[in-house]
């Protein structure tokens, strides 16, 4: 029988390995799986390269990952966030590298992984230095700049609903990355709010399809990045 | 608020350079806005246009700012402050969002700048500055895939330094994307041959606006009188 739901956070993410890439769904706060991020920090993974479009604010999440030194490299396209002190410090201190990616390259890269295209051209970037270095081709008189796609060892996401065969629901703009990085990694660890029944998510609904799913773990009540910021809160 | 109430004042506020921007925008676009000014243009749709407002993170149909209380944190817009969904919203994910963009679907996008060459090239992401943290977000996804990119900034930096400009000293974010822009002083076409005039701000002179641009200032009143 399949059954993809774990008892518990640090179970989920017990083999993400030093040196692992890891996608991490979220804009901003909104979708930050934040107890599968603080069960990677009790787990202590390192030297990990972690795909997310920002690098956290203030001391918990993915900040206080970044703050526990478990992260060589972010890829990223904002890593510029309000009340984000942690990455910058360490980037100017040259501890910590970057490689900076426009917004909608960053989701076609990710997006293309999981659907097992190696590379693809587009005209953002061309012209700008975000373009040195890399592959131009001119198609119908347009110049178009090559990128390679993104995959990873682990994705950690955060849905809403979750039936036992992986089906998911989001809710609202906290989808942002998280259908795109569940298919670009060979590992999809899910925080659920709502664990359902097979057949409770009508299947026109589904936003993400099981089969891009590994393991799920219930979180009825999860952190907020703002409101843990708010009370001033640190992790560990 | 109105454009034609402010006889007294020299130039446009913030909020008259979003309500100009906002009448050049076409009835049924669909409309993405940057952070800053350009949000204000969401509150000046002019009367009987209906324009639908995309926000890269996920949603079309954004609707205004919560009242106090009602925020979501699942519910952000680009710039990562709380907003709405307007009944006939949809939420997708960001390879669908960013297809929206990059494959010409949105209509009009208004962004702020740091400068603005005649060629239309525009530089809104990063001074180049060596300790800077660079950061771009989805501005040259932006400027390669919408169809219209219209630049509200003020006509000088702070300083009085000229932001537009004959070639952009800036890093780019995209190469001769700007159609429009709408300053403090003026509305300004980018044209094959340089920056046109299309319209002064309340007593503002011409002469005043090409003293505070960088680049020559075609003036198409002297060009019809010439041909």
């Amino acid at each position: 029988m399949i059954n993809k739901f774990s008892t518990t956070a640090a179970d989920v993410v017990a083999d993400i390995f030093d040196g692992a890439t890891v996608m991490i769904g979220g804009f901003g706060e909104a979708g930050s799986p934040i107890e599968l991020i603080h069960a990677l920090i009790d787990h202590g993974a390192k030297n990990l390269t972690v795909v997310n479009n920002n690098t956290g604010s203030g001391h918990v999440g993915l900040a206080a990952l970044i703050a526990n030194g478990q992260v060589g490299k972010m890829i990223c396209s904002f890593p510029r966030t309000a009340n984000s002190t942690v990455f910058p410090d360490l980037y100017r201190a040259g501890k910590i590298e970057l490689e900076l990616v426009p917004q909608g390259t960053l989701a076609e890269r990710i997006r293309a992984g999981g659907a097992g295209i190696p590379a693809f051209f587009t005209a953002t970037s061309v012209g700008t230095p975000l373009a040195d270095g890399k592959e131009h081709r001119n198609f119908d008189d347009r110049d178009y700049v090559m990128e390679r796609s993104l995959t990873a060892d682990f994705a950690l996401i955060k849905a809403k609903e979750a039936d036992r065969y992986g089906n998911l629901t989001y809710s609202k703009t906290a989808r942002n990355f998280a259908p795109i990085m569940a298919m670009a990694a060979k590992t999809t660890i899910v925080q659920t709010s709502y664990c359902v029944e097979a057949g409770d998510i009508d299947p026109e609904t589904v936003a993400t399809p099981g089969i891009f799913v590994d393991r799920i773990i219930h979180v009825e009540n999860p952190l907020q990045e703002s409101t843990l910021n708010a009370q001033g809160r640190t992790y560990p | 608020m109105s454009l034609e109430k402010n006889t007294e004042a020299v130039g446009w506020t913030r909020d008259q350079m979003a309500e100009r921007a906002a009448l050049d925008i076409p009835d049924g676009s669909y409309v993405n806005l940057g952070i800053g000014i350009p949000e204000k243009v969401a509150r000046y749709v002019p009367q009987g246009r209906e324009f639908i407002y995309h926000t890269e993170n996920g949603l079309l149909g954004m609707g205004p700012t919560p009242e106090e209380g009602k925020e979501d944190p699942d519910l952000i817009n680009a710039g990562k402050k709380p907003v709405t969904a307007l009944a006939g919203a949809a939420y997708f994910h960001h390879a669908d969002s960013f297809a929206m963009i990059r494959g010409q679907h949105i209509d009009v996008c208004v962004l702020g700048a740091m400068q603005v060459a005649q060629n239309g090239d525009l530089a809104n992401w990063s001074t180049g500055a060596p300790d800077a943290i660079p950061a771009v977000g989805g501005a040259m996804d932006l400027v390669a895939g919408v169809k219209t990119i219209f630049v509200i900034t003020q006509h000088t930096t702070k300083d009085g330094i000229a932001k537009l400009i004959e070639q952009c000293s800036y890093p780019l974010t995209g190469q001769g994307v700007v159609s429009r822009v709408y300053t403090d002083l003026c509305v300004i076409e980018v044209t094959s041959k340089g920056f046109e005039l299309v319209e002064l701000a309340p007593n503002v002179e011409f002469d005043t606006v090409q003293d505070r641009t960088g680049a020559k200032l075609l003036d198409p009143r002297n060009l019809a009188e010439k041909s």
